[in-house]
């Protein structure tokens, strides 16, 4: 492994320390305040489970992995696809977190500052779908750069980066849902 | 002595390196502010840092003429209030960072013989964001004001309590300046954490194994790793203010059922341990310093390391003794009262490891070892009052008063500030190549420790006494009055020793007597190299083969390795 390999290898791992730590903080305050608003509505009687979404987010990490292995492997077209397949889950789940949104804010009338539940949901999922978002770029770089033969295997490295971040936002949904949809509920 | 090992590598190397030959002023400019170097950053950073220090000097002088006699109305009540804010912003985020990780910038890779840290432009990136977050925390004085008419800086004090940092209780843009500010410093802060992590775990020169490092490096590890889990909730938490005071959510306002309190968590899990990490890379400093003038190495290397990471580890679990009395209960109380005595354990340690070290020296008193010295009684004094302070009820009597100021004013300036002053006379011969008078040092010195501590041993009494923090007079009936006359003499002599150490400066670079690259008799890698060293930093390195490369070079007789 080269020198500089390692150095964004370490780098990376600093960033994700620090990203889980800014997470951490916003789910403390939304599980914190899990029952203390003073006028409704509650999660009960707005949130449902978005399954699909989680589906393809989490079978997003294995197509991911698969992706980066394939460039580490050499064979750029199979990395392009199966990246280009994570960013379909990808924009599936962020279209469901869309749906619900609209569905809460223009249907319900039910925004960030309607009580203390309002006030902790839209960070904690916003603060998630920005990452999603985030990712996406990242990803969709590294197709459009397989597309234009840019993207070689001495990039693999840099690619499973980015599968790393990935993995993170994966992560951090399964915290997300858990707290939200399932202990908050 | 040098040309011992430099010798191996062509002088082409050295005239093949770009050397910055444009003159001109604007030439000289662009080259400093286009730069990846991270020993020009590190400067940038530190003269940053020093300029704030001033600033925020002068908030303090301010603050302590208004209150050098009662009933005085030099400064009124509201800009009281911004000058406490501005000075306790300015110097945890303007100077104690910007110094801490300047020096970082700058010592690190030269200590590890490495040529640059990990990203060299995600490190400008840092600094920049850090001078803009400045500008933007002083730019509040013009721009504060916003649609509202309702003040200028902000006048919330430097940890912001909610809900006076709500809209509701301070309308206009101040607080928001305040919070934008401290937000993009705190980007800036983690990204060159990762950047040290990343250069300290992967770009260690052949031979410097983890337990050969200097301490400094050990000290920047441990508080970058901190940093990594700290600044992230504060710049959370500032999300959330934002948001309460942008978009109408109610995370800290007490109306809708929100918390104040869980600001105070939030903030504390950053601001206590961020005490430590300016603090800990001082206790850096005085690691190299003192073997360095006893002629002798360090002490306890193993137990000064493991302090050091220990009291990274503890720090973090000690937050709530900042909040006593709030009334979080007995079982909590408890907790973080025992903590915070258990973290001052391995901070303990350290003051054996340097006192063992210092035992049976032959000591030179130059003037960084005189800043040194100061600093081990100065400490312990601060070490002492932190202990009483963690006896809660003991807290409870003495919450916000004068004593908790003088206690972390004894902490941070008769501390960390002591440690830096150190760090700069020893650092500035290989910065500059010139050494820094030790005529003036002596002054620098004595007006320092002198008006030290006539400002804030004295200020422990009023505390006691009972005056409050943050008000701006006080009546004449109270027994404060001579105390706080006293108080305010010490702060002529101070500001009289930072000037003292501004001409220094600027009379040694023109002035000083040339340093050569070794100027002290030091062992750690950085001597090994030019004063100031080329952009390069290293045409060749001695072999490390113990903690001590630099003496193993002088004395082949007798190395260091056989007794590690």
């Amino acid at each position: 492994m080269s020198r500089t390999a390692s150095r964004g290898r370490a780098g990376v791992i600093g960033f994700i320390v620090a990203e889980t730590s800014l997470f951490a903080v916003f789910v403390v305050a939304y599980l914190f305040y899990i029952g203390k608003s003073l006028t409704g509505p509650s999660p009960k009687d707005l949130l449902e489970l978005p399954i699909l979404g989680t589906i393809c987010l989490l079978s997003s990490s294995v197509t991911v992995a698969l992706g980066s292995r394939a460039l580490a492997a050499g064979r750029v077209a199979r990395a392009g696809g199966w990246l280009f397949v994570t960013i379909v889950l990808g924009v599936v789940f962020l279209t469901g977190t869309a749906q619900e949104w609209r569905r809460l804010i223009v249907e319900q009338g039910f925004t960030i500052g309607t009580n203390l539940f309002g006030t902790t949901f839209y960070p904690l999922v916003g603060l998630h779908a920005s990452h999603v978002i985030l990712g996406l770029v990242m990803l969709s770089l590294c197709v459009i750069f397989a597309g234009s033969g840019a993207l070689k295997a001495v990039h693999a490295e840099r690619v499973e980066f980015v599968s790393w971040y990935w993995h993170f936002v994966d992560g951090v949904w399964v915290v997300v849902f858990t707290v939200v949809y399932v202990v908050g509920r | 002595m040098s040309s011992t090992f430099v010798s191996t590598e062509p002088t082409a190397v050295r005239d093949a390196a770009p050397t910055p030959e444009r003159s001109g002023t604007l030439a000289i400019l662009h080259d400093w502010v286009v730069t990846v170097d991270h020993k020009r950053l590190g400067i940038m950073y530190v003269v940053t840092g020093l300029v704030f220090l001033v600033i925020g000097g002068v908030e303090a002088l301010l603050m302590r003429l208004q209150l050098a006699w009662p009933g005085l109305t030099l400064v009124p009540p509201d800009t009281f209030n911004r000058l406490f804010t501005l000075h306790g912003t300015t110097m945890v985020f303007l100077l104690g960072i910007p110094v801490v990780f300047g020096f970082a910038n700058y010592l690190v890779p030269l200590m590890i013989g490495a040529r640059d840290l990990a990203f060299p432009r995600l490190n400008a990136f840092g600094f920049w964001i850090l001078l803009f977050g400045g500008a933007l925390l002083y730019f509040s004085f013009i721009g504060g004001d916003g649609l509202y008419g309702a003040g200028s800086a902000p006048a919330i004090g430097w940890f912001a309590y909610a809900p006076l940092s709500e809209r509701a209780f301070t309308p206009g843009n101040a607080t928001d300046y305040w919070n934008l500010s401290v937000l993009v410093m705190g980007f800036g802060t983690v990204a060159t954490a990762i950047n040290l992590i990343a250069t300290i775990s992967t770009m260690r020169a052949p031979g410097m194994t983890l337990g050969r490092m200097p301490i400094y490096v050990w000290t920047m590890l441990t508080v970058s790793a901190m940093t990594l889990l700290i600044l992230p909730p504060l710049s959370a938490a500032q999300i959330m203010l934002l948001l309460d005071r942008f978009l109408g959510a109610h995370y800290f306002d007490t109306q809708a059922g929100g918390s104040a309190i869980i600001w105070q968590h939030f903030f504390w899990f950053f601001g206590h341990p961020e005490v430590y990490v300016l603090m800990v890379p001082g206790f850096g400093f005085v690691s190299e310093i003192i073997p360095v003038f006893s002629r002798k190495v360090i002490f306890g290397y193993a137990t000064l390391v493991a302090a050091t990471v220990s009291i990274g580890a503890v720090a973090m679990s000690t937050w709530a003794h900042h909040m006593f009395t709030v009334g979080m209960g007995g079982t909590l109380d408890s907790f973080f009262a025992a903590s915070t005595m258990l973290v001052g354990v391995p901070t303990g340690v350290k003051i054996f490891n340097w006192l063992g070290t210092m035992y049976g020296g032959k000591l030179r008193f130059r003037t960084p070892l005189l800043f040194c010295c100061a600093f081990l009684f100065q400490f312990l004094c601060a070490g002492l009052t932190g202990i009483m302070l963690a006896v809660a009820p003991f807290d409870w009597q003495l919450q916000d008063s004068y004593f908790l100021v003088a206690h972390f004013h004894f902490v941070l300036f008769g501390g960390l500030i002591f440690t830096i002053f150190a760090a700069l006379y020893y650092w500035f011969p290989k910065v500059t190549g010139r050494m820094l008078s030790e005529r003036l040092g002596r002054w620098n010195f004595w007006l320092l420790v002198v008006g030290f501590n006539l400002t804030f041993v004295t200020m422990h009494f009023p505390g006691l006494l009972g005056m409050p923090r943050r008000i701006y007079t006080y009546p004449a009936d109270r027994g404060w009055d001579i105390l706080n006359l006293v108080i305010t003499l010490g702060v002529p002599l101070q500001a009289l020793a930072v000037l003292i150490f501004l001409v220094n400066v600027v009379y040694s670079l023109r002035r000083g007597a040339p340093a050569g690259d070794n100027p002290w008799e030091a062992w750690t890698l950085e001597w090994a190299t030019t004063s100031p060293p080329p952009a390069y930093n290293f045409a060749a390195l001695p072999p490390i083969n113990s903690r001590r490369p630099l003496w193993d070079v002088q004395h082949p007789d007798d190395p260091d390795g056989p007794h590690e």
